[in-house]
């Protein structure tokens, strides 16, 4: 924001390290760090990859960790994972649920297939990269990605989210 | 990406009154193909009256991946990593059933070493595969717990196939002509340590927390019962037809790898409904089990690949079948003697199995809908190919 941290005039320790229940910081901070902190994704496997997305969900690797909880519906999500492959027919539904999702949304496109089409890419009914269709932000590549790729794709996410501006009014 | 966006659209789950006869109260409604538990990308759309399904229609296609026809363009050995993407719970049956047909066209043996290493594989895989079938199946009824559980062992399976295959999920260990490499004795050790404690610590956790579950068996006895007479008519096959009372297992009935030395047993179900068919799939692990401790003990020195032909001529047509996870998996090739087939068709027990809901779902609750689409435990990968 670049504004500098308020004073309290009254007391003005109060930004003095070791001061016990005041934290002095920007908004855009906060809110960031609030959004990254509680990224709400949407179950939505559609293929292989889905697999790794749950096993990432699971016990082993544990989604919860990140503040990471899966929703069922696309209004209560911040984070879409597009994990298979698109074909024509499915396009049509990914665009749908996209703009059913709450802003700030963000979209990481997990495995080969999501990324551009992958093993089937340039066949007759397969959308060659989800990009085609909606923004993404962090792509993961393999096929499919391992646990700890996605892991690392989406603590790849967080640092973008914490430098994101404040939204500005259209 | 803070995007500015269109506004939002017709809400997933629609309710649309009749459109042919306005008098009758009967809602549609559409279930997926974004939804927790359709298990992959169905959609079903449903005809209510009140709480009760009047009718039900499956509406596939949100995977169609050109499998069949990719196929033809690509040689036999590439297409084997095509073929674990089917069915991808159960990557090493499909690999089996390609590879299968394809040593028959071309008259190959299989090494010794490598039959016993494909049916371990084969039946580690059936256990991994039917792990998730019983989580997912207790998740859709509100069992959150037992699919935390299953994911547990289910990666020690990935962990062992892993070690010899290098994926975590779509292995491509199995090749035409034998199996991608040699195994360790300290694996063996480990795939027997694995099914010892699977047998005697595991599965009755399981069963202690689910199979007793009152609410569970509420939910699944007498559901969606599925008739043995229905079941042979529309052409099902492995746990499904088994639930039903139909003892009919491919392992039995047409024997590939050697199987056919094995002790097991085929368990079937009594009354075909929802549990019998999740009881199946139970005790079929254990019967897995079984098998891997027997392969465990016969596996011989040897070879693991047999020399192949430097020119591939794959000329004829046949169809094989195995017992996959699901069900009958078929691959009906056609080879013109050239290195690529001329026609490939893939039977997927799941495509067929899908066909059943409409048939066992009249009646019932929607919120059973959840339940029986959990009991026919459908992949989208080989239902749309
Ligand atoms: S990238 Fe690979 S694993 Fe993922 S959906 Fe595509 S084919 Fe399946």
């Amino acid at each position: 924001m670049g504004v500098n941290p308020v004073v309290h005039s009254g007391d003005p320790e109060i930004n003095a390290a070791g001061h016990p229940g005041v934290l002095t910081t920007s908004l855009r901070k906060v809110l960031n760090w609030s959004r990254k902190a509680s990224l709400w994704y949407m179950t939505f496997g559609i293929a292989c990859c889905a697999i790794e997305m749950m096993a990432t969900g699971a016990s082993r690797y544990d989604f919860d960790r990140f503040g990471m909880i899966f929703r069922a519906s696309p209004r209560q999500s911040d984070l879409m994972i597009v994990s298979g492959t698109v074909n024509e027919k499915l396009a049509e539904r990914i665009v749908n649920l996209y703009d059913q999702m709450a802003e700030p949304r963000y979209v990481i496109a997990m495995g080969a297939c999501a990324t551009n089409g992958g093993p089937y890419h340039g066949l007759y009914n397969v959308v060659n990269g989800v990009h085609e269709i909606i923004p993404v932000d962090v792509y993961v590549p393999g096929c499919p990605p391992r646990p700890e790729a996605l892991l690392h794709g989406v603590l790849q996410l967080h640092e973008k989210i914490l430098n994101e501006g404040l939204p500005v009014r259209a | 990406m803070a995007t500015t966006s269109p506004p939002a659209q017709a809400p997933d789950v629609r309710v649309v009154p009749d459109e042919q006869d306005r008098s009758s109260s009967h809602l549609y409604v559409s279930m997926g193909p974004q939804h927790p538990s359709t298990h992959g990308v169905l959609r079903l759309k449903a005809r209510i009256d009140g709480e009760r399904i009047v009718d039900v229609d499956p509406d596939i296609g949100y995977l169609h991946r050109c499998f069949e026809k990719h196929s033809e363009q690509l040689t036999y050995p590439q297409i084997v990593p095509y073929t674990d993407r089917c069915d991808y719970l159960a990557a090493i049956n499909n690999e089996l059933t390609f590879a299968l047909a394809v040593e028959k066209l071309l008259g190959l043996e299989v090494p010794p070493r490598a039959q016993y290493l494909r049916v371990i594989t084969m039946e580690l895989q059936r256990i991994a595969s039917h792990l998730i079938a019983f989580g997912t199946f207790a998740m859709d009824l509100g069992a959150t717990t037992a699919f935390l559980y299953c994911w547990r062992e289910r990666e020690s399976i990935i962990n062992l196939l892993e070690e010899i295959s290098g994926a975590r999920m779509l292995f491509h260990y199995v090749r035409i002509g034998g199996v991608r490499n040699d195994v360790t004795d300290d694996w063996l050790r480990r795939v027997r340590a694995f099914v010892d404690d699977f047998i005697s610590d595991k599965l009755p956790q399981y069963h202690r927390l689910i199979t007793g579950n009152r609410l569970f068996v509420r939910r699944t006895k007498g559901i969606a019962v599925l008739t043995p007479e229905d079941a042979i008519a529309w052409g099902a096959s492995g746990p499904v037809l088994r639930g039903s009372g139909v003892a009919r297992d491919l392992r039995k009935v047409e024997p590939y790898c050697g199987i056919e030395k094995y002790d097991f047993n085929v368990p079937v179900g009594e009354n075909g409904d929802v549990f019998d068919r999740y009881m199946v799939r139970m005790l079929e692990m254990e019967e897995s089990a079984k098998i891997i401790k027997q392969a465990l003990e016969g596996i011989e020195a040897g070879d693991v690949m047999a020399p192949l032909p430097r020119r591939w001529k794959v000329e004829g047509e046949t169809y094989v079948r195995t017992e996959g996870p699901k069900g009958e998996v078929g691959c009906y090739l056609v080879g013109d003697g050239s290195d690529k087939p001329y026609r490939l068709h893939w039977r997927a027990p799941s495509f067929v199995h899908l066909q059943l809901i409409p048939v066992i779902s009249k009646g019932l609750l929607i919120a059973d809908l959840v339940a029986v689409i959990g009991s026919l435990d459908p992949v989208f990968g080989e239902v749309d190919r």
